[in-house]
């Protein structure tokens, strides 16, 4: 994993402006994630964590502050997001939906069809190809999304909480569909979650945000050998301390955020 | 494991009897819905045959029929009929067009919006009809004042309920078009005008309401044919039936038009 670095963060800052008092939204984030590397950011809510991603995006602009995203060729976008359930357009067939960056980009039909394929049968999505969001469960309507982000075959992903609507059997299962997906495509997955089983079981690294203003407290290596699986992460003595450590961490900033 | 058998055949029986009685009075109310047009119209025959209401002003369904038919046969109904859709149709067709162009430019463009909302806001509120004397003077008593009065009463319904369709798009499709690099052309069309269809179809409904009821009053003033026509002019020779039959027409295109507009809605809007 000894790779270089793919997404460089730098003393990046987000204000946000209001006539009643502005807020600071994030405070000096300074990050890098290496080529290859998932990475997880984990914080309680409205620490900021959305809103570093959806700068990241190209969805917001930094106040101060810059983030490159390294390249290698000038084909492939820079980042494609995975978004939260309501993200898959209802009015576009399940095929539709993946194929949407690639026709986006107005690739060649037959490299999208290609690629399409590919994706909709590695999610398990083939046979509802035809059909439109609205008939699918949550967790079909997710990798739906996943689709879509990898068949776009960007330079970095960007997950803004893929899972967090879905129960937690179908969370597991994708969680896991997901790492199978990853390992097989190398990507730099930089992921949002406020589960800490989630980041413990998907990780590289995880990144603790505290709110208020948001900046990161502190960093934590997962070492644990792939492929995971959840059983043995809840089975690990050390994941366990690793959870517990993370869980203090963010109960302090919970209970500082409500002073 | 014999009795539990028995058990489940006598909980299939009572959910059986259940269902049975259910569907039976499902249908009683179906025949309610049909039963309820019929009744009226027999109690409308009885009491304009018996004298309790007077024939002048009422008369009885069987004559309205009757004169239905004998204008069927004499070809007057074909050329009113024919003249009003005609109207219709055009007029429709030239408030509709212009009120989607509109309503989706209100929509994506902020600068348009603040612009032509106070417009549209002023001028809706005024009845196409009491232009109606200015419209005739500018365009004339044939087809054109006609098709001119409805095209300025659908457009209102269809610009407002387009700029809103855009509007209501959830923004987090935005998001996604802006983060998959979609072009302008593109987001006009995969992302603004399905996203705004289910709205502006119900804009388009309400037009097509509109576009009769304005085409009867239209009609009744500086027109030689069409169905107001028919309306005004049999109203003031008092021939009450044909006024009937008149009314009837309309009622039963404002029904046809709807049904056509709900059957091409769901062929649109497969998504929904």
């Amino acid at each position: 994993m000894e790779g270089k670095p793919k997404i460089t963060v730098d003393g990046l800052m987000k204000a946000f402006y209001k006539k009643q008092g502005s807020v600071i939204a994030l405070e000096d984030i300074s990050l890098t994630v290496d080529e290859g590397e998932f990475v997880c950011i984990v914080g309680p809510s409205g620490c900021g964590k959305t809103t570093l991603l959806r700068i990241l995006a190209g969805l917001e602009q930094p106040s101060v502050g810059s983030f490159t995203i390294a390249t290698e060729t000038n084909d492939r976008p820079l980042q494609s997001m995975v978004f939260q359930e309501r993200g898959v357009i209802p009015w576009l067939t399940v095929r539709e939906n993946v194929a949407f960056g690639l026709k986006m980009r107005n690739l060649p039909k037959a490299f999208i069809t290609e690629r399409t394929d590919f994706y909709l049968k590695k999610t398990g999505l083939e046979r509802f190809a035809s059909l439109y969001p609205k008939e699918l469960s949550g967790g079909m309507k997710q990798r739906v999304s996943i689709a879509r982000a990898f068949a776009n075959d960007p330079e970095i992903l960007l997950m803004d909480e893929p899972f967090g609507a879905l129960d937690e059997q179908n969370r597991f299962i994708l969680q896991e569909e997901l790492l199978s997906i990853w390992a097989e495509t190398k990507k730099t997955v930089l992921f949002i979650t406020h589960s800490i089983d989630e980041a413990l079981l998907l990780s590289d690294r995880i990144l603790l945000m505290g709110a208020q203003p948001g900046k990161i407290i502190e960093e934590i290596i997962i070492d644990m050998p792939r492929p995971r699986k959840m059983e043995d992460v809840r089975k690990d003595p050390e994941m366990a301390a690793k959870f517990i450590d993370i869980w203090r961490h963010l109960q302090e900033e919970v209970l500082k955020s409500r002073e | 494991m014999e009795t539990q058998e028995l058990a489940r055949n006598e909980s299939f029986e009572v959910e059986q009897r259940e269902w049975k009685l259910r569907q039976r009075k499902e249908r009683g109310k179906q025949l309610l819905t049909i039963v309820s047009p019929l009744f009226l119209l027999v109690l409308w025959e009885v009491m304009s045959r018996t004298g309790i209401l007077d024939i002048r002003f009422f008369p009885p369904p069987s004559t309205i029929v009757q004169t239905f038919y004998d204008m069927v046969v004499s070809g007057v109904m074909a050329k009113h009929v024919g003249v009003s859709l005609y109207r219709i149709f055009i007029g429709f067709l030239a408030g509709v067009i212009p009120g989607i162009i509109v309503g989706l430019l209100m929509g994506l463009y902020s600068p348009i919006r603040h612009f032509v909302q106070p417009i549209v806001m002023a001028l809706m509120p005024i009845p196409t009809l009491a232009l109606l004397p200015i419209i005739i003077i500018l365009f004339g008593i044939g087809d054109l004042s006609k098709v001119v009065t409805i095209a300025g009463s659908v457009f209102f319904p269809v610009v407002i309920n387009t700029a809103a369709g855009v509007l209501n798009i959830d923004k987090i499709y935005l998001d996604v078009a802006n983060n998959y690099q979609t072009s302008q052309w593109n987001f006009f069309f995969k992302i603004a005008l399905p996203g705004a269809l289910p709205v502006m179809l119900e804009g388009i409904q309400m037009g097509q309401a509109i576009a009769l009821l304005t085409i009867v009053a239209a009609e009744m003033m500086g027109a030689t044919s069409g169905i107001g026509y028919l309306i005004w002019t049999s109203y003031k020779a008092f021939l009450l039936p044909e006024m009937y039959v008149g009314l009837i027409l309309i009622s039963f295109f404002g029904y046809l038009f709807s049904l056509i507009l709900r059957a091409l809605q769901n062929k649109l809007l497969p998504w929904r």
